[in-house]
């Protein structure tokens, strides 16, 4: 259900980036540890994207998996399964080295042949 | 017509992290700390706020109440005669499953921050969208009851897992469910290992001064840092 608030918080990104210009791809990098079902977000993406500047956009998703990594002894892991503390000391200072993200990372725009100076 | 490609790598939320941080900077100014009351919807977030708020000691407490219709929750808070202030998502905002830094900030002039020491903020009750939007708070505390059931950390690990204070209400009804404590904590441990818990009943006001002491405390430390 989260996926129609996210979707929001792309266009809005992808907007300002595309300057008015029709955009027909949007590349996501998105963390394992947002819980996003691709199919629900590209759906509530293109419902979103209406009467915006991304109408009509592919929405293309390129999962991370999530990987921690302990403050106290360095060790490094991937999860599968939402598990905080460190394997190896024990300890739950650990940090989200990658998983927690929803990046924009690129889009595609149209551009006309001769751009008038702005 | 031909296709450019531009490069952006920007996260979609820092928009929303942006005019939190601004609401953020705004409550410091003021000297006011601020929390962000979250759960599943019949948690017991009012009910819990309603055993506190008009007693905690030398405290100021005000009270922003998010709701998708309606000003129910906001009376039952307003007859204990502390400030409260209902902020709608439904008019204007699409009746969102949740308050973002933006809508908070559109409220911000309707709160009487000067008269204040401590805003409460309650939430939609909801426990994915919430999760994601920081509205300018200094510490999240969410209310987990045991009627819900002992899985809910591993179903919702980012509200879990982003949270300063779990409470754990309706402790008063578990010799009649069949709600597995332990196994609860325990799955709380895995998402939020060692986060602060407490069990409470805003019905039978077990843990209450427990938890009007935390809120107390929160409120001097945050003060005393502004």
């Amino acid at each position: 259900m989260h996926e129609l608030s996210l979707s929001g918080a792309i266009v809005k990104t992808v907007e300002k980036h595309a300057e008015g210009r029709r955009v027909t791809v949007v590349r996501l990098r998105v963390g394992s540890l947002r819980q996003v079902v691709p199919d629900t977000l590209a759906f509530s993406f293109q419902f979103v994207a209406r009467g915006t500047v991304c109408e009509g956009a592919r929405l293309e998703q390129e999962l991370v998996r999530a990987s921690l990594r302990c403050n106290d002894c360095a060790h490094e892991w991937t999860i599968e399964i939402p598990a905080f503390r460190c394997p190896a000391c024990g300890t739950s200072d650990v940090a989200v080295a990658s998983g927690d993200e929803l990046l924009v990372e690129s889009i595609e725009v149209e551009e006309a042949e001769c751009i008038a100076p702005r | 017509m031909h296709r450019t490609k531009v490069k952006i790598v920007e996260e979609a939320l820092d928009a929303n992290n942006t005019i939190a941080r601004a609401n953020r900077d705004d409550f410091d100014r003021a000297g006011v700390t601020v929390v962000n009351f979250m759960s599943a919807p019949g948690a017991g977030k009012t009910s819990l706020l309603e055993r506190v708020v008009g007693s905690l000691p030398g405290v100021r407490v005000g009270v922003l109440e998010g709701d998708v219709q309606g000003s129910l929750d906001a009376d039952r808070l307003a007859s204990l005669h502390v400030p409260v202030t209902q902020l709608n998502t439904d008019p204007g905002f699409g009746g969102e499953c949740h308050l973002d830094a933006n809508m908070v900030r559109s409220a911000l002039g309707d709160l009487p921050l000067g008269e204040i020491d401590l805003l409460v903020i309650e939430n939609v009750g909801n426990l994915v969208c919430p999760a994601e939007f920081r509205v300018g708070e200094d510490c999240r505390v969410m209310v987990s009851s045991v009627t819900e059931g002992e899985d809910k950390p591993l179903k919702y690990p980012l509200m879990f897992r982003t949270c300063d204070l779990v409470l754990v209400n309706k402790v008063d009804l578990l010799p009649h469910l069949d709600y597995d404590l332990d196994k609860f904590l325990s799955n709380l441990d895995q998402v939020h290992p060692d986060v602060e818990r407490m069990l409470v009943s805003a019905r039978t006001g077990e843990g209450i001064d427990a938890w009007r002491a935390w809120l107390t405390s929160v409120a001097a430390r945050e003060g005393a840092l502004a």
